[in-house]
Formats: structure tokens, sequence, C-alpha cells
């Protein structure tokens, strides 16, 4: 067996501009989960309304965030958007865009979950105490619902983190993008270069998103009812 | 919208299907033979193997499927692997969903009372025995939705098989849209094909949902 082409990495700055791709997806995907949670927030309250027409929209809204593939959102923007209206957006925008969109479906469902999973007896009970409406909420049920939505919507970041490396296929220059362009560059020089580097970048988005989805997981098991 | 132009595109666009779904539900079938055996080696504790169960779920729940399809399918052939395009996307979508099955298959048979296996095994059941008629069924019931979510989610990440140059669904509209500009006419076969193939998914999900919601017994 030949070298694995893990040497590659350690020639000029590969390593760092592997690090500066992964830092790009890392940040499409931060900025995304903050817009993603506030949103969610508000849609995943909705959800519990019982008006009908509202409970209409956000269903197929809920529908189609779940059938479509996110690629699939993405070349709607990137590419059939941009077409039909006329506009310029950057593939960053794009990205952020239909992540959001994803992101805030996901996040609604989460929240309609958790609120839906308090009991009737905690409101009933808090009434009996003498609590009015906003003391029951703030004392009794949003501290539960958020202990339960906290690392549900940690988990949310690891999954967002692993999505965005699909914004590659719209032109954006991350981890993945780095790792091929490393691989071409250093074809006749290290032939195999590409175990070496995509075993990294493996590696990489598992060091990422495992200490999260850790943290989500003790979360859970410490804040369980 | 063209029309004329839809219509030309039809067949190429029915052919890729039949590949995603080929495709797709050799993967999910694999990912369900992973998912019953990691599960029943989580639950019965088998010592080194639970280890190795351990270490699988953690690798592929936290890397994305892109990067282990160019991993399969980009970096093992340097090692002496190799594999085509069409293995690397059942192995590929096996493995990712393998991981995600376990978990779902294992909630099912945590949420069976201990009292059950109890039972069993005092009316003279031997173990496996108690496993396979006893907690097995009543486990795969209860795991059905969250199996079925997860079929939809594999099935959606097919679309990431065009990268391998699979000739799916995904990697179809990007070749047409490529070659003729057509973008908007392809972006729409592309949309109503992803829903011919997952709404009835969907659908099935959530009656499917309903009905079992009763099929548990004793509690």
């Amino acid at each position: 067996m030949q070298d694995l082409g893990i040497d590659v990495l350690f020639k000029g700055t590969n390593f760092l501009r592997l690090l500066q791709g992964l830092w790009v997806s890392v940040e499409i995907s931060l900025i995304s989960v903050v817009i993603s949670i506030l949103l969610g927030l508000l849609v995943g309250i909705l959800m519990t309304f019982k008006n009908p027409v509202l409970r209409a929209v956000l269903k197929v809204y809920l529908e189609i965030v779940r059938i479509m593939p996110q690629m699939v959102l993405l070349f709607i923007v990137y590419f059939g958007t941009t077409r039909v209206f006329g506009w310029d957006l950057s593939a960053e925008t794009s990205a952020i865009f239909v992540f959001c969109f994803w992101g805030t479906a996901e996040m609604g469902d989460l929240v309609r979950g958790s609120i839906k999973s308090i009991s009737k007896i905690q409101f009933e009970s808090s009434f009996a105490l003498g609590m009015n409406k906003i003391q029951t909420y703030r004392y009794v049920i949003l501290p539960q619902t958020i202990r339960r939505l906290i690392p549900l919507s940690i988990n949310l970041i690891t999954r967002m983190i692993k999505t965005t490396s699909l914004v590659m296929m719209i032109g954006i220059v991350e981890v993945l993008k780095v790792a091929q362009q490393i691989i071409e560059a250093n074809r006749k020089a290290s032939p195999n270069a590409a175990f070496g580097v995509f075993a990294v970048v493996f590696l990489l988005y598992f060091l990422v998103c495992w200490p999260i989805s850790r943290l989500s997981v003790y979360l859970e098991k410490r804040w369980a009812l | 919208m063209d029309y004329a132009v839809i219509e030309s595109y039809l067949p190429l666009y029915k052919d890729a299907l039949a590949l995603t779904l080929k495709i797709g539900w050799q993967g999910i079938a694999l990912s369900l033979l992973v998912g019953l055996a990691g599960a029943a080696i989580l639950h019965f504790k088998i010592r080194i193997l639970k280890t190795i169960t351990g270490i699988y779920i953690e690798l592929f729940r936290n890397t994305p499927l892109l990067v282990q399809l160019f991993f399969l399918y980009f970096a093992l052939p340097k090692i002496g692997i190799k594999i085509t395009a069409q293995t690397c996307g059942v192995l590929g979508l096996g493995l990712l969903g393998g991981a995600y099955m376990i978990e779902s298959f294992r909630s099912g048979l945590e949420s069976i009372a201990v009292i059950q296996t109890e039972s069993a095994l005092s009316l003279g059941m031997t173990k496996e025995q108690t496993f396979i008629y006893v907690i097995l069924p009543q486990a795969v019931s209860i795991s059905v939705p969250g199996l079925l979510a997860n079929v939809i989610f594999l099935l959606k990440e097919t679309s990431v098989f065009s990268t391998i140059s699979l000739m799916d669904l995904m990697f179809t509209a990007k070749d047409l849209i490529g070659m003729y500009a057509k973008t908007i006419e392809c972006l729409f076969l592309l949309v109503v094909f992803y829903l011919i193939m997952l709404l009835p998914v969907s659908i099935l999900g959530s009656i499917l949902e309903r009905r079992l919601r009763y099929a548990g017994f004793g509690d």
C-alpha cells in the first residue's frame, strides 16, 4: 500500500484552507439556526392555535418542508427564483434563506410538540392555586417547555451543520469543495490524496457535530421530567 | 412555461425516478436490516459488538451523507476497494439509515414493559423465543412512525446521489438545466416527481400512525 496522502494537508496552507471552508458551513448554519429558532418559536405557538385557515396554511408549509429535499429547495431559490423574478441572489443568501425556511418548520414542529406535551393538569393546578394566565405561562408552562426545547434545538444545530454540506452544489466554496480543490491540485504529486483528505473532512464534520449532539443528549437526560 | 419541453423531458425524469426508487428501496432495506441487527445487539448487550455499534452510530449520525458518499466513492478506491456508483449509493444510504433505524428500533424495544419479558420467560419460553415472538412484534409496531419518518428522510437524501454521478432526479434536472437552460420547466418537473415519490409515503405514515396507536398491549 502506498502513502495515503495525508501529507498533502501539511503542504502550504492546505489545512488552514480546509478549516476556513469548514467555518463557511458552520457560519451559514449558525446564522440560519438563530433565525430559525426565533421564527420557529413564533410558528410553533401559531401551530397550537385553533384557527382553521392558519392551521391549513401551516400544515401545507410543514408538508412542503417535510417532502422536498433541501437540495431541491436550494436549486429552486438559487436557479429558479432568480430566473423568474430576475433578482440577483448570492449563493450564500439563497442558502441562508433555504435553511431558515427549512429550520423554521422543524423548530416550529418541535415547539408545538413541547407545548402539547405539557399535561393539562399543570394548567389546572396552577389555576387552582390562584395564578392567572400570564403567571401560569411565566412560572409553570414556559420553564417546562423551554427545558424540553433546549436539547431539541441543540440537536437542530447539528442537523443544520450536516445539511449545509449541500451548499457546495450551488457553488459556495466550503470544506468539501476545498477538499476537492486540494485533491485536484495535488493529483500528480500525491495520487492518493483523495483518501487522506476525505478522511480528514469526515473526521472534521464528526468533531464539530459530535460534541454538540452529546451535549443535547446530556441535557435531555439531565432535564428529563 | 413550455409544455412541449416538459413533455419531451418526461421520459428522462421517469427513468431517473425509477433509478432513485431502486437505489432508495435497496438502501432502505439494507438500513432496516442494519437497524434491526444493531438494535438487537444493543438490546442483548453483546460485549464487543455493543461498543462497535455505539461507535458506528455516533460516526454516521454526526456526519453528512454527502461526506460519507465522497469517502466511499472517491477515497476507498485509493486503498484498493473499488465499488460502482450504484453500490456506493445503496451502501451509503444503508449505513446512514442504519444508524437512525437502530435508534428507532431501540426506542421501541425500550418502551416494552419488563413484565412482558418476565411473563414470557415464566411461561417457559427461551430468551430468543421471547425476543422474536413477544418483544419484537410489539416493539416494531411502536417504532413504525419513527421508521417511516426515517424512510422519508432517506428518500429525500437520495438527492445527494447526483454528486457521485448517479442519474437520479436531481442529476437529471441539473444536467438538463446545464444543457438547455430551461430552468423553470426542469425545476417544475423535479418538484412534481419528488411529490409523486414522497407524498404517498408521507400520507401512509400519518394513516399508520393513527392506526398503530392502538396496537400497544399491556399498558
